[in-house]
């Protein structure tokens, strides 16, 4: 079994088995991230951001440099040759001579699907549209098991933009493989899970899924909370947007009904979905979780290349 | 009742849903040929109560994928000295590639010219539904 030269362009690429992979040697990251320091050394990234993301972005970046490889890419289509009309075929099977592995960000779904066809080197799906975000998906996943010391037999609440929220698609895909999982639906009527996605699983998975528009009824049942922000650039209109942007907010006074070893997990930013106070709550774990994302990512790139991440730094 | 001769070779699309027999003979470009071509619509069926039948005096490549699509169920029969020398029945294709785009209008196939979705068949609330390979967005086929 072995990652080395595949794609990562919706998280069910990887068996389980293959997810497990990923997240054992992400675990020694995080134990020990100094060890793997120089395991990438005259390896290079190349980041295609077709539209902009900070976050991800330097994620990944910091991923390849604190194993020792660099970085080279685009963050805005605009300054790219893409600009000119060059199709994704053609850009890709020149970038991916210019690099060892590609990770691309683009806002049509589909597009890193497209490049992994035409690539040289593996690509990395880091967000495609509404539809999928595997690397967060993992990182999801990699803070779950970290706190939960397992991703089976867990309850999932998903709480705000389920419809458009593609870190939402992307987890509930990946977390209906694993045995006993449960998902509970928060969201207004407006932006409910795309019923091809709940159809979907129920016919693969046989999961049932309770829906609800009311955030404090369903908190006390689950294990973990994952909440998202409404995005502003989803909507085709203002009035819709301020009518929807408060319809859920975690606070403090919320969270009281939750069970003590719930966790609070969000993809960030957010912006006022979750209230200042619950910070400092230890249920609240999203920091953790995007400092994860850097792990997850190295194990990533490690496995998809196939360095030796036994050539530890002494 | 309306009589029509039999075709020495060639073949004839028998069993079409009546209404269906237009469609799949503008869809052949049947009225571009130069050859014999007979549509008969409405025939009496026992087994459809009415049905359409296209006979067509030549061999001529017919994407039975396609034909699928547009009507599940019909028969191709493959005419040579007047007989049947093979009999052929079209159902709903599981696989589909570039008979019809994706309905997604953010789906990056109806964007770059190389992306050519695969659809796979999806069955969905009573419906017939095909998934993208990019987007996974379920499209419906409407001829």
């Amino acid at each position: 079994m072995s990652l080395k030269g595949r794609h990562l362009i919706d998280p069910n690429d990887f068996s389980i088995q293959e997810l497990g992979e990923v997240f054992y040697l992400a675990d020694r990251m995080v134990e020990d991230r100094d060890a793997f320091s120089s395991i990438c050394k005259g390896k290079i990234l190349g980041t295609l951001f077709y539209e902009p993301s900070t976050r991800t972005r330097l994620s990944f970046e910091s991923a390849m440099l604190r194993m020792g490889g660099t970085v080279l890419g685009f963050s805005d289509a605009a300054t790219s040759s893409v600009s000119k009309g060059e199709s994704i075929a053609d850009t890709i099977r020149v970038l991916s001579s210019y690099a060892d592995i590609l990770v691309m960000r683009h806002p049509k779904e589909g597009a890193p699907k497209l490049a992994s066809e035409y690539a040289l080197s593996p690509v990395i799906n880091g967000g495609d549209g509404g539809h999928q975000h595997p690397t967060q998906t993992l990182t999801d996943l990699l803070t779950i098991r970290q706190y939960k010391g397992t991703l089976e037999n867990q309850t999932i609440a998903f709480c705000g933009d389920l419809k458009f929220g593609r870190t939402v698609h992307s987890l509930i895909s990946a977390m209906s493989r694993y045995k006993g999982s449960r998902f509970v639906l928060i969201s207004p009527h407006e932006l409910k899970l795309p019923e091809h996605l709940k159809s979907s699983i129920a016919e693969k998975y046989g999961i049932d899924m309770l829906e609800t528009e009311n955030l404090e009824e369903a908190i006390g049942q689950v294990d973990v909370l994952y909440m998202t922000r409404i995005q502003k650039e989803r909507f085709f209109n203002e009035a819709d947007y301020m009518r929807l942007k408060d319809s859920y907010i975690l606070n403090r006074s919320k969270l009281k009904n939750a069970k003590e070893d719930m966790l609070v997990m969000h993809p960030l930013p957010r912006v006022n979905e979750i209230s200042y106070d619950v910070d400092d709550d230890k249920r609240a774990v999203y920091f953790k979780q995007a400092e994860y994302g850097i792990y997850v990512r190295m194990a990533l790139m490690a496995l998809l290349m196939g360095v030796d991440a036994n050539a530890q730094s002494k | 009742m309306l009589k029509v001769n039999s075709i020495d070779c060639g073949i004839v699309i028998d069993h079409i849903t009546a209404g269906n027999g237009i469609k799949i003979f503008e869809k052949l470009k049947l009225g571009e040929v130069n050859f014999p071509v007979v549509l008969l619509i409405n025939v009496p069926s026992s087994k459809l109560g009415r049905k359409d039948i296209i006979k067509i005096e030549n061999k001529i490549d017919v994407d039975l994928t396609m034909l699928g699509l547009i009507d599940p169920g019909l028969t191709v029969n493959i005419i040579e000295n007047g007989a049947i020398v093979n009999k052929m029945s079209t159902h709903i294709p599981n696989d589909v590639q570039g008979l019809f785009k994706c309905k997604n209008p953010r789906c990056i196939s109806n964007f770059d010219e190389y992306a050519t979705p695969k659809f796979k068949l999806a069955h969905s609330n009573g419906k017939i539904h095909y998934r993208c390979s990019y987007c996974e967005e379920l499209t419906t086929y409407n001829i």
